[in-house]
């Protein structure tokens, strides 16, 4: 089954997450709190490599299981999207102690409450879809 | 092994781990970036019949789905096999701060003041938690991403907007943690 691969890197990624405890609500507050360096640790380390990893990547031009050269698409260069996008992220981020992939992970974990963080995700973004033409990007 | 498996990772671990899934992502041709399952989530619910951004070919994103399927076995596989019994190693600081906003530290992943069954049952409760989710839904769409499209993917692309999108995240998250949440708890 083509899909296996995708499901198996998820469920190394939800372990990873729960594992990590970065999918507590607890650690989230820690963080904006600057109480502790745990998840700065995760993201910092998890940026540094990736950093390194997509510098080899692109310099001898590694390719994917279809044989393609792996291509980075740049952000578009526009500014008010992402810091007024991401300040809402974020109060909702501190909030629920959830982004979107700790969300579900939490589903898994037996947090059922995390449904209608979940809902109302996805109220969100249909929201923005709405209104998308709308807000300035 | 699944001994030692079942501790607490340490943040080092975690984060070449969250590395290797987005190189692993990238070798099989797709981006690692998790909030784009909102809005194929929203398109197979019917979206796209009445809003423009949400009429597109999700079969495209099928594979973004299973991967956040996994994610959810990950979950249940983190409860169950790998369960840990030692309490969550929260640091002192914010077990204190927490206590004054009434909010009490039980060792577990997330707190059952805010998780509990009682709590999401109450109007208050249930409001918090559905608000939250439409902000996180909200700003990720509005961003074009969340965590890991921006904080993991962007800024390993060292992508200017990437970072502006983290530094609002911050601003969002400082502003909840220190002058919303005291007014709501």
């Amino acid at each position: 089954m083509k899909g296996l691969k995708y499901i198996t890197a998820g469920i190394l990624f939800g372990i990873i997450m729960a594992k990590s405890e970065a999918i507590s609500w607890y650690r989230i507050q820690e963080m904006f709190r600057f109480q502790s360096f745990h998840m700065y640790g995760i993201i910092g380390t998890a940026v540094v490599l990736g950093v390194i990893a997509v510098y080899l990547i692109k310099k001898y031009r590694i390719r994917d299981i279809q044989g393609n050269v792996i291509a980075f698409q740049d952000k578009d260069r526009t500014w008010p999207r992402y810091i007024i996008g991401g300040t809402i992220f974020g109060l909702g981020w501190a909030l629920t102690g959830a982004c979107p992939g700790p969300m579900f992970v939490n589903i898994g974990y037996g947090y059922f409450a995390m449904f209608i963080v979940i809902f109302g995700s996805l109220v969100g973004t249909y929201f923005y879809g709405i209104i998308k033409d709308k807000v300035p990007h | 092994m699944l001994e030692l498996l079942s501790q607490p990772w340490p943040w080092y671990t975690s984060g070449a781990a969250i590395a290797f899934i987005m190189v692993l992502l990238l070798f099989y041709g797709k981006s690692f970036g998790v909030s784009a399952n909102l809005r194929t989530m929203c398109t197979i619910a019917g979206a796209g019949k009445k809003v423009k951004f949400f009429d597109f070919d999700w079969r495209t994103q099928k594979w973004n789905l299973l991967f956040l399927f996994g994610s959810v076995l990950g979950g249940v596989i983190s409860s169950t096999i790998l369960k840990s019994d030692e309490p969550l190693q929260l640091s002192a600081a914010t077990v204190n701060d927490l206590q004054t906003l009434g909010i009490r530290f039980d060792g577990q992943l997330n707190p059952s003041s805010l998780f509990g069954w009682e709590f999401i049952t109450s109007p208050k409760g249930f409001l918090i938690l559905l608000l939250g989710g439409i902000l996180v839904g909200f700003g990720a769409r509005y961003a074009g991403g969340c965590t890991s499209g921006h904080a993991i993917s962007g800024l390993s692309n060292l992508q200017i907007p990437s970072l502006v999108a983290v530094v609002g995240f911050f601003i969002g998250g400082l502003i909840m943690t220190h002058l919303v949440l005291p007014l709501i708890f």
